[in-house]
């Protein structure tokens, strides 16, 4: 059995992660989902650690988290971008935003900037689309997006305090 | 005892009643449409404002925060009602219009931002059965239904936009869990079988299998434990749904799922929901919990001897899984990738058991039909499509939004009547339906009867109930060609034909829009599309082709005037756009020249400036800083 090493990833949470699922059936996505609020994404180590428990080959952890697009294994931006590119959306001018941040901040989709501010993505569907286009932005989601108010707000967000760790998909205002 | 469990129930759910009218009686009562869409157009800040408003008019008021009603175009929506005024609907209700909303509803004074959608009423149906309550918006000036509510019969949307989501009480008021009493205590499993068979239910996911059917098969196996399953994960971009009814009546699609697990004899369910949509995981978590409190979900539920409990599964970001053996691998922990049927889930699902799959809005038409009567549902619609179904109209219409109507009204009449039409003047051009694995239909085909077969009948499919309107600035080879990216981005892989095939078919339609298509590739597209038809192992890879097919088929021209003339009809593939500038409006400003990158405009000072083809980059520049509109872009 592999070692993980703690010293460089804190594992302590991961404990009451898997108390709180491991007895669940098919527990394996929602503990890879709990883990990645977590850290904001999937480090080996902490693969490594769900793996063990679980029973479970790392490789095949590994071709659960590359399926699936909600999972990452790289750290991302202090804040994130979603774009949404379905077909409402698309129609309405997806593209121009995409293109209009790209330039911005010379990122392509997937891209996180070089200081690590800001990650631009490009979603399919975010179930909107009579308002579309639309963003979601650290979390908050946005409806009948204009390049102008875009810009304006990725701005203004990145000169504020970073979004919170763990920024999987939007969470709706709470 | 279960009597007593039963009469416990109905005792709270009097009370609700009652507590129900007294708020509509209340002073001033205040709703807003709290949906994500609602949030997207900024409801949150609207709250905010209205609170604000309130302290400094010194007014007390009932607020109640409601899922969206569907009309989205729209949104925020807020409502208000005070004693002795009528109550009205206002959109447009962003925080900075809600003092020009409340002036105008209490001092009459002008609304200029905001918009009155309409006199609100409580409509209470009744039916033969029971009574369907649902929100009618007339005119105030007219009285009559508005445009947008013409022909619609609220049956899966009636409660959203009049209920809490999140206040188990307002659903019991409007008769919530009355079907499940019934169910346990005055019908056998085979029986409500019987019920949901005669009401021709056909599934709302997009394959239309009838419900019924599937159940029995499901029951008729005899292995245990059996599991029912609600498909969640509406990946269809264009289609908001299941997202909509998720969020705005949870508990709907609660008491289907458990009356379907008593009907085909199960002991779980699971609610697989995409994350994308993470306030209808949070509202349905609010539910369960709020169902298991009263004894709903659990063991001997009502006091029968039927124990039954749900648990939620978050989806993790992959339209495969909403085809019915991915989503179960996904609830099992595996790669979202379909395995072949037979054997069909009734027989080995879920961990190889026996388990029930069936869209949120078919588990949500359950409880309605249960009260109403497998008559009253099947009397809307038409023979062979009874009933009603939810469609999602976005796109390129003045009133994008959700609708639900009788199957058989026509595209025209959702279109037209309801969504009013194509904006700014521009021509209508196709209705893309079913979703990214459906069909486009030209104009000529604006009279087909919305129905699973008519619609099949016209090479089109009804799907889930995406409806994207699209006008003459879209490019019909570019629209193509996105459908196809699509499916290259979320096949699982795991089969050839779907797996190359849309890739090889993205790479045709990228040259075609960038003018290096050959007409060979129009017979290449053709034939990799019965190639991916024929031979891919799951509906994904087997319908990808539609919506490139139906272009191909209703739109020939426009592929050929782009492979033969090097021209995009639509102006929007670059490469095949030219900038001329017209000698007629030219005053030789030179702002072209001095503005264009790579120097291909040449002119003196005062003289008809000349864009030299050969190192046009076509990036536009000279066309937005002209002020004589000169520049020509064909």
């Amino acid at each position: 059995m592999n070692e993980v090493n703690s010293d460089v990833v804190d594992l302590s949470t991961m404990e009451s992660i898997y108390e709180t699922y491991s007895d669940q059936p098919g527990a394996l996505i929602p503990i890879l989902q709990k883990a990645q609020d977590v850290y904001g994404f999937l480090p080996p180590e902490v693969l490594q650690w769900i793996a063990d428990p679980l029973d479970i080959a790392l490789g095949k952890v590994c071709g659960v988290v590359t399926f699936y697009s909600q999972f990452y294994l790289e750290g991302r931006g202090k804040h994130v971008l979603k774009l949404c590119d379905g077909t409402a959306c698309h129609v309405k001018g997806a593209q121009t935003l995409v293109s209009a941040v790209e330039e911005e901040y010379h990122i392509r989709p997937g891209e996180t900037t070089e200081d690590g501010e800001l990650t631009l993505e490009v979603v399919y569907c975010l179930g909107s689309c009579a308002l579309a286009p639309v963003a979601v932005l650290d979390g908050e989601i946005m409806g009948r997006v204009q390049q102008d108010g875009l810009l304006a707000a990725v701005k203004k967000r990145l000169a504020s305090a970073p979004g919170p760790v763990g920024q999987g998909e939007p969470h709706g205002i709470e | 005892m279960a009597l007593s469990e039963m009469s416990r129930l109905d005792a709270r759910r009097e009370q609700a009643k009652q507590h129900w009218q007294e708020r509509l009686s209340a002073d001033l009562y205040i709703t807003i449409g709290v949906g994500t869409c609602g949030y997207a157009a900024g409801a949150a800040q609207s709250l905010d404002a209205i609170r604000a408003e309130l302290e400094k008019r010194n007014l007390q008021a009932t607020i109640k925060e409601v899922g969206c009603v569907g009309m989205c175009s729209y949104e925020p929506m807020v409502e208000l009602q005070a004693k002795g005024r009528p109550r009205l609907n206002y959109g447009m209700a962003t925080a900075s219009v809600i003092p020009e909303i409340f002036a105008a509803y209490f001092e009459d004074a002008p609304l200029v931002t905001g918009v009155i959608v309409g006199q609100v009423q409580d409509t209470a149906t009744c039916l033969a059965a029971g009574t369907l309550h649902s929100l009618t918006f007339v005119d105030p000036e007219r009285g009559e239904v508005i445009p947008f509510q013409h022909k619609q019969h609220r049956v899966v949307l009636s409660n959203c936009g009049l209920i809490d989501p999140e206040c188990l009480d307002d659903y019991l008021a409007l008769d919530g869990y009355t079907a499940l009493s019934v169910v346990l205590s005055d019908m056998t499993p085979e029986a409500v079988i019987d019920e949901i068979t005669a009401s021709g239910l056909r599934g709302r996911g997009g394959a239309g299998f009838p419900a019924g059917v599937k159940w029995r098969y499901a029951r008729a196996t005899q292995n245990w434990p059996k599991y029912v399953i609600c498909n969640a994960d509406e990946g269809d971009p264009g289609a908001f749904m299941d997202r909509s009814a998720l969020e705005g009546d949870p508990h709907s699609l609660i008491e289907g799922v458990i009356i379907a697990g008593y009907a085909i004899g199960a002991q779980h369910g699971y609610l697989s929901c995409r994350a994308e949509y993470p306030l209808a995981i949070r509202r349905l978590g609010i539910a369960l919990a709020q169902a298991r409190e009263l004894g709903l979900l659990g063991a001997n539920i009502l006091g029968t001897d039927f124990d039954f409990d749900i648990t939620i599964k978050e989806g993790a970001g992959a339209f495969v899984c909403g085809e019915e053996t991915a989503l179960m691998a996904s609830i099992e922990g595996e790669r979202g990738q379909p395995r072949p049927r037979a054997p069909y889930p009734a027989v080995a699902g879920l961990w190889n058991q026996p388990s029930n799959v069936n869209n949120v809005k078919s588990y949500a038409y359950v409880p309605r039909i249960i009260r109403l009567g497998a008559d009253c549902f099947k009397s809307l619609g038409t023979s062979s499509s009874p009933g009603i179904a939810v469609f999602a109209l976005t796109g390129m219409v003045n009133r994008p939004g959700l609708i639900e109507v009788p199957m058989g009204i026509t595209l025209r009449e959702i279109v037209y009547d309801l969504g009013g039409g194509v904006p700014d003047g521009r021509k209508f051009k196709a209705v893309q339906t079913g979703g990214p694995l459906g069909g486009c239909l030209p104009e000529e085909y604006l009279d087909t009867p919305v129905d699973f077969d008519s619609l099949r009948a016209a090479d089109a499919v009804m799907g889930s109930g995406g409806m994207v309107v699209i006008d003459e600035t879209t490019c019909i080879v570019q629209f193509a060609k996105y459908f196809a990216q699509f499916v290259c981005d979320e096949s699982c892989g795991k089969c050839p034909p779907c797996r190359i095939g849309s890739t090889r078919m993205r790479e045709l339609l990228e040259r075609i829009t960038i003018g290096q298509g050959k007409l060979e590739d129009l017979d290449e597209i053709r034939r990799l599309a019965t190639g991916m038809r024929q031979a891919s192992l799951c509906a994904l890879g087997q319908l990808a082709p539609d919506p490139v097919l139906s272009t191909l088929r209703h739109f020939e021209d426009e592929y050929r005037a782009h492979i033969v003339e090097h021209r995009c009809p639509a102006g929007q593939c670059r490469e095949l756009l030219s900038y001329t500038i017209d000698p007629d409006k030219c005053v030789g400003c030179t702002m072209c020249a001095r503005s264009c990158p790579v120097n291909a405009v040449a002119g003196e000072r005062r003289q008809v400036h000349v864009i030299d083809q050969a190192v046009c980059i076509k990036c536009g520049t000279c066309y937005t800083v002209c002020k004589f509109d000169a520049v020509v872009v064909r």
